[in-house]
Formats: C-alpha cells, structure tokens, sequence
C-alpha cells in the first residue's frame, strides 16, 4: 500500500520534471491573476493591504482548480490509470498520492511564493506569516477535494468549468480559515484557532477524500 | 412480511409509474387548497407587524421555501445513497427529480428575502450567514444538477451525483458553521433576523400549512418528474411503450 503510494508520487514528480513547462503554468496563473487586483480595485496600499489575503487565497484556489483538472486525465487518456486501478486495494492510495504530487507542485510553490505577494500587497511580516502557514495547512484541502472533482468528471466535456462547480463551494471553509488568520493577525488578535481548524479540516479531508475520490475513479472507469 | 412485499413491489419504476399518476392529482389538490388557505391566514388574518408592517408578510413563503431547500437536499442524498448502495434504479431517479426542485425552493428562498430585505434592512442582500449559507446550498444543487446531466451514461451520472450528493451533505455542516464564525468575525453586516417578535399562533399556523402545501407540491411536482424520467429511460421496455400507447392523445395538439 505504501510501496503503492511512493511510487506513484516519484513517477508524478518525474514526469512532471520531465514537462517543466507545466509544472510553472500554475504559478504563473497564481502570479498574473493577483497582480491583476492592484490594477482593478487601485494602488491605495490600506485598500491593498485589506483585501490582500482573499486575493492570495482566491487565486490560490483558482490555480488548484486550473491545475487540477489534467490530474487523471493524462492517465486516463493511455489507459495507464486502469491498469493502476487493477492493482488490489490500490484505489485509495492512488487518489492520495495523486492528491499530494499535485500539492507538491502547485500547492507548495504557491505558498513558497506567498511572501513576495505580501510585499506587493504591503502586508505586515506577521501577516505575511500566518499567510503562509495557513497556506501550508490549507492549499492540501484544496489538492484533495480538486482530485475529487477531477476523478468524478473525468474524461467529461466542459471538464473543467464542470470541477469548478462542483468543488469550490466545498473549499469555501479553507478560505474562511486561511484568510481569516491573516485577519485576525492584522487585527491584534491571534490565529492559532483559525490554524487548529485548518488542521482539523486538513484531517478530516485527508481521511475522507481518497475514499471519495477512489470511489469515483471506480465509478468513471468501470 | 406481505406488507413489505407490497411494497417493495414499488421499487421497480413499472409498478411505481401508475402509482405516482394516481397520486399526482391528489397532491397537486392537496397543495391547492393548503397554500389557498395558508395565503388567507397569513395575509388577512395575521395581525400585522408592530415594526416592519406589512412587510414581513412574505415569511409566509420565504421561512416554508428555507425549510423545503434544506429538507430536499438530505432526502435528495439519501435517495441518491439508496440508489447508489442497493443498485435500485427508482431511488436514483427520485434523487434526479428531487434537485430541480429542491433548488427552485432554494432560489425561493434566497428571492423572496431579498424581497423582505430591502423594506426592512433597506438592502437587497446582506452577507448575513444565513444568506450566504443558503446560497452556497444553491451552488451545491447547481453542481449536483451539472453533474448528471454532463455524464450521459446513466449509470455512471447516477452513482457520480450520489457520490457528490454524500460528499455535499457531510461538506453542509462544516460550510454552516466556518460561514456562521465568519460572518461574526467580520461584523459589517449586523442584521439579524432570529431577532423575530414572539409569532403570534395564527402566524405560526398559516406557515405550518404553507410547509405541507409545499411538502405536497414537492410530491406532486417529483413524482411527475419520476415518471417522466422512468418513460425515458425504460423506453425499450413493453411497459414503458404500454404506457404511453394508453396515454389519452391530446385533440388538437398536432395540429
């Protein structure tokens, strides 16, 4: 089970080394779409400052559900991913080691990058660091549910806008709690509730999710 | 144990399709009169509001519409999960005919207090956290409705929409919630609508009879659902072909 799952992960890791192209696109998503805000809303740096957090996390969210969508799709397209699901009881550690390479290479670099955002933004170094922390604990949600999405709509027309639907208003709670740390940062306050909670829903996805997800991969390909 | 023959006998879209035909027009009834006499009750007989007047006179429909949208989508769920785990063809096609309905009366809901809003709040929309939460219900059917129709294997769509309906209902809590401490956290909005005077009974009977209009509506409206889907899906079956050759042909309508 476990041999299942490292291996899955390194051959995700290489192909994607293999394609480097694709691996930057969601950065470079995350990176045009909060630069766009500034030039919408305006330069007053109070205003930025304010609305900085929900922006990160937006485009964040926005970037996990872009990326996500080719997640199976490869796989899928090849017959490879049948052939993985032949394996016995593989199905859950497929969808957690799906779940975890697309964290590795979307999820973590966004939340490596996050400070420099907050730069742009003009955030405090506190906020900038419970910005990345909730990032950390929080964009794994979002690889987890996003891999849900593309296992139930894969190989569907409209795929994509399709995962968006379905997927975001389950995300809604990773936003409330990641922007709302920086937040209550901000205000004075402290954020290590906002952080239990992200932990707690980072838990309760982890268990739940790649059942989910290995159950409709079950559904989409048999 | 002939009781549960009976009725499980229901169970296969054949015996259910004229079943629900007997039944629709007594639930249609059965909504008529309900709501005919809820909307008597509570716009000539409820007193009227010391504060907001009138106005508040839409909680006749907009509380009934709330409850429905929330109801719906549990027995949506469940429908969906029965039909998913006991391979029953039925159960998944009342869970496809529960989702238009269950997010018309979301859409109610959401419609209708905006309505009572604007006199009383002087806004349309608040992003209060019952709004919002009843709007992310809205998404949750939107997604769900999406979903199926984009499978066109049915199979596939209806154990996909179960699958989604199950996720959905254990995500509803935690949405609930995580919107409630939002919505505190932020305190821009600071309307709240559980501050409703004590209901006088009269109020509170006309919006118990307006939910069962509503509970018969639904039945009507998803059983009407219910048949046309089955006709749809069994169309190679004798009883299906049986089914609309008995039909009474409308004069007229061809022409």
């Amino acid at each position: 089970m476990s041999g299942t799952f490292a291996v899955l992960v390194a051959r995700d890791l290489r192909l994607a080394a293999r394609r480097r192209v694709d691996v930057v696109l969601p950065i470079a998503f995350f990176t045009v779409a909060v630069s766009l805000f500034p030039l919408g809303v305006g330069p007053e740096p109070q205003t930025l400052r304010q609305i900085a957090p929900g922006v990160v996390w937006v485009a964040a969210l926005l970037a996990a559900m872009l990326s996500v969508t080719q997640l199976y799709a490869a796989d899928h397209a090849d017959g490879s991913l049948e052939q993985m699901l032949l394996v016995p009881g593989a199905r859950i550690s497929i969808a957690l080691a799906k779940a975890v390479s697309h964290w590795l290479l979307t999820g973590l670099p966004l939340a490596v990058a996050a400070p420099v955002f907050g730069l742009l933004f003009d955030m405090s170094p506190p906020a900038i660091g419970s910005l990345v922390a909730g990032l950390v604990l929080g964009t794994p949600v979002l690889s987890l549910l996003g891999g849900l999405g593309a296992a139930l709509t894969l190989g569907l027309r409209s795929g994509a806008v399709l995962l968006i639907l379905i997927i975001v208003p389950l995300c809604i709670p990773a936003i409330i709690f990641g922007a709302g740390a920086v937040a209550a940062v901000e205000s004075g306050l402290s954020a290590r509730g906002h952080y239990s909670l992200l932990g707690a829903l980072l838990i309760f996805t982890a268990v739940l999710a790649p059942m989910a997800t290995g159950a409709a991969l079950r559904i989409a390909t048999e | 144990m002939s009781t549960t023959l009976r009725f499980f006998r229901f169970a296969s879209p054949a015996a259910f399709y004229p079943l629900a035909g007997k039944l629709v027009p007594w639930f249609a009834a059965i909504a008529a009169i309900l709501a005919a006499t809820a909307l008597y009750l509570g716009m000539l007989r409820a007193p009227t509001d010391a504060t907001q007047g009138d106005a508040y006179r839409i909680i006749f429909i907009h509380v009934p519409a709330a409850w429905m949208s929330m109801l719906l989508y549990v027995v949506m769920a469940f429908w969906a999960a029965i039909g998913w785990a006991f391979n029953a063809r039925l159960a998944s096609i009342v869970a496809r005919a529960i989702a238009p309905t269950g997010a018309m009366f979301t859409f109610l809901a959401l419609w209708t207090g905006a309505l009572w809003g604007k006199p009383t709040w002087g806004t349309w929309w608040v992003w209060d956290a019952r709004l919002t939460s009843e709007l992310i219900l809205l998404f949750l059917y939107a997604g769900y409705i999406a979903l199926v129709s984009a499978i066109d294997d049915t199979r596939r769509a209806d154990r996909a929409g179960a699958l989604l309906a199950i996720v959905g209902s254990v995500n509803v809590p935690i949405i609930y919630f995580s919107v409630i401490w939002w919505n505190t956290l932020h305190q821009g909005a600071s309307v709240s609508v559980t501050a409703a005077p004590k209901m006088a009974s009269v109020m509170l009977l006309a919006m118990l009879l307006m939910t069962l209009a509503f509970w018969a509506y639904a039945f009507a409206v998803i059983f009407v659902r219910t048949r046309a889907i089955a006709l749809e899906r069994d169309n190679h079956a004798a009883w299906a072909t049986d089914a609309v050759a008995r039909a009474p042909v409308r004069q007229g309508a061809s022409s």
